[in-house]
């Protein structure tokens, strides 16, 4: 393993104010890539609805892979079917594919909801995904009361976020009635709000999300809520091919009549908008729900949509992070972090670190989006874990923040690896930790303070002394040194 | 231990605390006292001797909760880190077996680890049943051929200032004196380039800092006989008494050492400091002075001139940014003025200083830094530092480990400078990394965010308050009435 390299002992940049310089992608090769695909990111969102299958629409192979990248991640068994497209009808045309494995989908599971995201394959071939389910509702009028939602994901577009939030567009478009159409009106269910929950938030976050709603007497319903599907429950159902939980898909119906939408995640805009147009419902947007900042407003906003004081348990919590921000503070000031992941999730981890007074000295996503704005440090690389490795390297990081292919990076860099984002393949649990909130960023902070306290920054290396009495059995190693 | 003895170690005629108001070393007070004991205080101080067994003689609270808590570091054994107790269990106070325990204790030790030394520490319990620890040391000494030292500091005797020179006394007595020094080691000395050999005493590498010291010192030719106790080997120790020059580092804690040494062997010694660029210069010119040789002088005055130059350079950026910040200083002794120093190195200004622990020399040197008027700190309870910290509107707070929580809890910066820390400050390169921590808890961008209240709560708060202090400012209301707690009266070694 390499020594770590310290930075030397200078004044460290001041904080930016501005948002960052985007340096776009300038090599041929992704090495170590860190984008996840934006089909992936349609699946997932599709994941948090209760009864559905996504049926990815490509090769079996975009399926295989992406399954089992979300198995390894949740380490759920994870519905995910293909339309299998094999020669013919890459050449021919897959609009019959599409009609076929909706209809054998139909009539096996009979679920609630097909997710039908488009893959690159596909995209590229030019199917028209909108025509293939009008002819498969043509044909198969009885299959007429289960959802279908297609949505255009080509991987060569976006990434696992911008895919998410295509998704939950769709969703939104095709599922949520017009206000003017079914006669929802914002706020008949005055204790119901609306939470688009973006694809940063894992399932230990959104449960968070769920839990301080009900502390002021409202009533969540998130779009999607994979802390429902794939929360890791063991569920007393038999075997079955579907998610078991989520969103359930009679609720779209009535997300007009709450009485607001939180939005949480700047890659949401797209959703929310469409969310509003279509039920005039007003939405509360926040980039992200880490540090004190962010969750003063987070609970301002519940406290004024709910009518009803704040509980002594979050005034306690948020006293609890301040303490844990004086504790933390001696460690994490200036303090070198090199962070990858797709833009909301940068944006948080950034913004987090900079209040702690800790740098971000290299911070690298995998797409350009608005996002990027947002994300407290001098430059955004667009680019791949190489990328990572060689501005950490050039920037004396200390700490890596990214997914579990930052394992290796990690090591050649010989510096410790916070695992966040997707995928985490090698340990247990990482879907479930709560990162948001008082309590989570409080967490967080320990957590990356225990992680410098153990690198013993400012440690003085051991100096051996050619004069001192050395007894015998040192004196070979005072040689050797 | 007799009292008599006792009573000896108390009156010791080097320390100006004995000819002024506070003579000897004040009684602690049932209800209103801080700080460790006697045995705390042996211990902490020699513990630091990294080749030697050190076994705690008592039942489980003396060791249990006091070993492997301290910054010290070694250049090679981790002997000294291992926690060795004898883990008194009431059979052994009731049948009076403790003696054996030990015994075997000892030869389990030696055995096992193969130490250089093993050092014995008495504690209450023993004491009180009547163990002679004393001759179970001589016995087990004879038995296994390893010197074996019984050092006596129970910790009803006294204060851990005690329980220092206890362990001092204990080191001067039993152990130095019985080895010479080993050769110069060949092909060093030269003309006009010969080696001096030097004590530290009271200097415990805390973070390794010594390592920032030990390499101007072979630069000049200084040779560390024995540093009292950081990174010490017992060898070392034993070779004590062939010193030319004693320096007392940052501490009174061993002062009779120092004392003892000049009446014994008639080496000289000064006090002084490693903390700050001007201290640090002090000190290398003092062993020049003392030891008197014109090559040393002139190699002394080069290397100051070359590292000061070289500071004051690299410091540049740090002065910049610290400079005008404004410091309440509480730490005991020596560093109530020597840390004076190194902050106004950095341009800042330190508003008061704690002299609770000062001689009427340290405040002098104090009223030279800081003008006539300096403010000093007699009593440095929590209530009053916060009181004094508003008062003189300072930056940041710069206090031993017990006070951090004090000034975290009030939201105000701090830096933690005694011997728990995990940062070396000692040195020129030390003053580079005490800027760098300092700038770590002034500038850190924390302070508002902790300073605020819940957006709800000043909502709620009637209109006349609805700009109200932040949390944790000062309320005038508050009583400033004296919570007289904090008898400090261990010395921060």
């Amino acid at each position: 393993m390499p020594e770590t390299t310290m930075p030397p002992i200078t004044p460290p940049i001041t904080p930016p104010i501005t948002p960052p310089e985007i340096v776009k992608r300038n090599k041929a090769l992704a090495v170590s890539p860190l984008k996840a695909s934006s089909t992936l990111g349609a699946t997932l969102a599709f994941l948090g609805m209760d009864r559905c299958l996504p049926m990815l629409h490509g090769s079996q192979g975009c399926t295989a892979f992406g399954k089992i990248f979300f198995i390894q991640h949740f380490r759920e068994p994870m519905p995910m079917q293909t339309t299998a497209l094999d020669q013919v009808s890459t050449i021919m045309g897959s609009d019959d594919a599409v009609v076929e494995g909706l209809a054998t989908i139909a009539g096996k599971h009979a679920p609630d909801l097909i997710g039908l995201p488009t893959t690159g394959l596909t995209e590229t071939q030019g199917a028209d995904i909108e025509r293939a389910v009008a002819m498969f509702r043509a044909k198969h009028p009885e299959y007429d009361h289960i959802a279908v939602v297609p949505v255009s994901t080509p991987d060569y577009a976006g990434s696992l976020e911008s895919g998410f939030n295509a998704a939950l567009k769709a969703m939104i478009e095709r599922l949520v009635p017009k206000a003017s159409v079914a006669g929802t009106r914002p706020g008949r269910r005055r204790r119901q709000v609306n939470v688009l929950a973006g694809a940063h938030l894992t399932v230990g976050d959104l449960e968070h999300i769920k839990d301080l709603l009900e502390r002021f007497r409202l009533r969540p319903v998130l779009l999607p809520d994979l802390s429902d599907s794939l929360d890791g429950h063991l569920a007393d159902t038999d075997y079955s091919a579907l998610t078991i939980g989520g969103t359930r898909l009679e609720e779209l119906a009535h997300l007009g009549d709450a009485v607001a939408t939180l939005v949480i995640g700047k890659s949401l805009d797209g959703a929310a908008d469409a969310l509003a147009a279509r039920t005039g419902v007003p939405d509360h947007r926040f980039a992200h729900l880490m540090g004190m900042e962010a969750m003063d407003a987070f609970i301002t906003t519940l406290a004024e949509i709910s009518a009803e004081p704040v509980p002594d348990r979050i005034t306690r919590q948020r006293s609890q992070l301040q303490d844990a921000m004086l504790d933390a503070h001696f460690s994490l000031g200036q303090a070198r972090f090199a962070v990858a992941g797709d833009g909301d999730l940068l944006a948080a981890l950034t913004q987090l670190l900079a209040a702690m007074g800790a740098e971000t000295v290299a911070a690298v996503a995998p797409t350009n989006g608005p996002t990027l704005k947002q994300v407290a440090a001098g430059s955004v690389k667009i680019g791949d874990l190489e990328d990572l490795e060689q501005l950490a390297r050039a920037n004396g990081a200390e700490v890596l923040i990214t997914n579990s292919h930052g394992v290796h990076t990690a090591e050649r860099l010989g510096i410790p690896l916070l695992r966040a984002g997707f995928p985490q393949f090698d340990i247990l649990g990482g879907y479930q930790r709560q990162w948001i909130g008082y309590t989570g960023t409080r967490a967080t902070l320990f957590e990356l303070a225990n992680i410098l306290l153990g690198l013993h920054k400012g440690e003085i290396h051991a100096y051996r002394s050619s004069l001192k009495q050395w007894p015998d059995a040192e004196r070979g190693a005072t040689a050797a040194a | 231990m007799k009292q008599k003895d006792i009573a000896a170690l108390l009156d010791e005629p080097a320390c100006e605390h004995n000819k002024k108001e506070k003579s000897g070393c004040a009684k602690t007070k049932p209800g209103a006292t801080a700080g460790g004991c006697a045995f705390d205080g042996a211990q902490i101080a020699l513990l630091p001797i990294v080749d030697v067994a050190h076994i705690v003689h008592g039942s489980i609270a003396c060791a249990g909760s006091a070993w492997d808590n301290r910054g010290t570091r070694s250049t090679g054994p981790e002997l000294f880190k291992l926690g060795m107790t004898t883990d008194l269990t009431e059979q052994d106070v009731i049948m009076g077996r403790g003696e054996k325990r030990l015994f075997h204790g000892i030869k389990q030790a030696i055995e096992t680890y193969q130490p250089a030394a093993v050092f014995v520490y008495n504690t209450c319990v023993p004491a009180l049943i009547g163990d002679d620890v004393g001759a179970v040391c001589k016995a087990a000494t004879e038995r296994w051929g390893t010197p074996v030292i019984a050092v006596d500091a129970a910790g009803f005797y006294g204060t851990k200032n005690l329980g220092n020179r206890i362990a001092g006394e204990t080191m001067v007595r039993q152990v130095c004196g019985t080895r010479e020094p080993d050769p110069v080691p060949a092909g060093v000395e030269r003309d006009g380039f010969k080696v001096h050999d030097i004590t530290l005493i009271g200097e415990y590498n805390i973070a390794g800092e010594l390592w920032h010291v030990l390499p101007l010192l072979d630069e000049l030719g200084l040779r560390v006989l024995c540093t009292l106790s950081g990174d010490a080997r017992y060898q070392e120790v034993q070779t004590m008494h062939r010193s030319r020059v004693n320096m007392m580092v940052c501490s009174k804690a061993m002062i009779n050492v120092a004392r003892q040494l000049k009446d014994t062997y008639g080496t000289p010694w000064f006090e002084g400091s490693f903390y700050g660029v001007a201290d640090m210069s002090q000190a290398l010119r003092d062993f020049a002075r003392l030891i008197d040789d014109p090559a040393l002088t002139a190699r002394t005055e080069a290397l100051i001139a070359r590292e000061e130059a070289r500071l004051h350079d690299a410091l540049a950026p740090w002065r910049e940014r610290l400079q005008g910040k404004r410091a309440l200083l509480y730490t005991g002794g020596v560093k109530s003025w020597s840390v004076v120093s190194a902050l106004q190195d950095l341009g800042m200004t330190v508003v008061a200083t704690g002299t609770k622990k000062s001689t009427e020399d340290d405040k002098a040197r104090i009223r030279e830094l800081m003008g006539e008027d300096a403010p000093m700190i007699e009593d440095g309870n929590p209530r009053s530092l916060l009181d004094l910290y508003r008062r003189y509107d300072a930056d940041v707070m710069i206090a031993g480990g017990r006070n951090m929580y004090t000034a975290l809890k009030a939201r105000i910066p701090f830096l933690d400078i005694n011997q728990e820390r995990e940062f070396g400050y000692a040195g020129y390169d030390g003053m580079l990394e005490l800027a760098r921590q300092l700038c770590v808890t002034v500038e850190s961008p924390i302070w508002t965010a902790v300073r605020s209240a819940p957006p709800w709560a000043v909502r709620a708060a009637p209109a006349a308050d609805a700009t109200s202090t932040p949390v944790g400012a000062p309320s005038p209301t508050q009583s400033t009435a004296p919570e007289r707690s904090e008898q400090e009266a261990a010395s921060h070694a």
